[in-house]
């Protein structure tokens, strides 16, 4: 599949009818979610056979589009019960059959006991900057935890070298893939601009 | 809820130290037609609790003739592969909860979806 079917087969995708702002609810745009899914894919074969793990899934285009490139089977994680019924609707309207729903805290997982039993993890976790402060990181243990081989990420260029030294502390090889404008539409009424461009790192992570 | 997610799923309630495996009580369970794969099949099964998958298949009644212990050779027994692939991805509880075998807090299951949100104190 070509990068340009993949984005605009994800611009099919529904999103948020109601963003929360604790849970910094915003979406993947199709733009960004296609570049991720398509490099991940292209570059690094790390989606098609595989069994994947979407944290913080929201409505799911990350994984919709990890299915669409023939996921083994894409497993989406989200504390929202809101955003999972957006999503439940979107999988039946791409009748995609290689995806499954957890309905859960990220942030509660790292403690499993059974760990390393998916083989990707991908995510774009709240950046943790509003009223979650550390929540990236928290998100980014737990896909460490979970993925056997590796975990792909979006995260502000800005704490680069604090995502660096954590993944140093965690003993895990880290390589930013692309720098990408993030461009954060005014999702919430406190936004006083039409939108903002943050400098976000794609980054992969590579746990073995 | 598809098998393959359960054999991956744990508890997390606080003080216990497995929460595994999640113990399946349905009262919904649908069979929908997934493709066959079988090279991801066969990557699945080692990597799978088999003990969990069998217990969990015979209790919502689609064993599927899984034998107790794992055959040699899976990956050219093409029958067996599709068998597993029966259970761990067309098979799917649609209502119901899970069981943790630990706290015995039940995680309710509605629309397919497991609900394993914990309350505050149980954190």
């Amino acid at each position: 599949m070509k990068l340009k079917e993949l984005e605009s087969c994800l611009q099919q995708v529904d999103v948020f009818e109601d963003p929360k702002i604790l849970l910094e609810q915003y979406p993947t745009s199709p733009h960004i979610a296609a570049h991720m899914l398509y490099t991940i894919h292209n570059t690094f074969d790390d989606i098609e056979n595989k069994l994947v793990a979407d944290l913080g899934c929201g409505c799911g285009v990350l994984s919709i589009g990890s299915a669409v490139l023939n996921a083994g089977l894409c497993v989406g994680f989200d504390i929202d019960q809101d955003a999972l019924e957006v999503f439940k609707k979107n999988k039946e309207e791409f009748e995609l059959t290689n995806i499954d729903m957890v309905q859960s805290d990220v942030c509660s997982l790292e403690l499993a006991s059974n760990t390393k039993r998916y083989d990707t993890v991908i995510m774009n976790p709240p950046f943790g900057t509003k009223h979650n402060k550390g929540m990236d990181m928290q998100f980014l243990k737990t896909a460490l935890n979970m993925a056997q081989s590796s975990v792909y990420s979006l995260h502000k260029t800005s704490t680069r070298e604090h995502v660096q030294k954590k993944a140093n502390d965690w003993k895990v090889k880290m390589e930013v893939i692309a720098e990408l404008r993030y461009d954060l539409p005014a999702s919430y009424k406190f936004h006083k601009k039409k939108s903002v461009d943050i400098e976000v790192d794609f980054i992969r992570f590579c746990v073995t | 809820m598809k098998l393959l997610t359960h054999n991956m799923l744990t508890s997390h309630v606080k003080g216990i130290t497995k929460g595994y495996p999640l113990l399946i009580k349905a009262t919904e369970v649908k069979v929908s037609e997934v493709e066959f794969n079988p090279e991801f099949v066969s990557r699945m099964i080692p990597k799978l609790e088999w003990a969990a998958l069998v217990q969990a298949a015979e209790g919502l009644g689609h064993l599927n003739d899984l034998p107790v212990e794992l055959v040699p050779d899976f990956e050219k027994n093409e029958d067996f592969l599709r068998r597993v692939h029966r259970v761990l991805l067309e098979v799917e509880v649609v209502e119901g909860c899970l069981r943790c075998p630990e706290s015995g807090r039940e995680f309710p299951i509605s629309r397919g979806i497991p609900n394993m949100l914990l309350n505050e104190d149980e954190v």
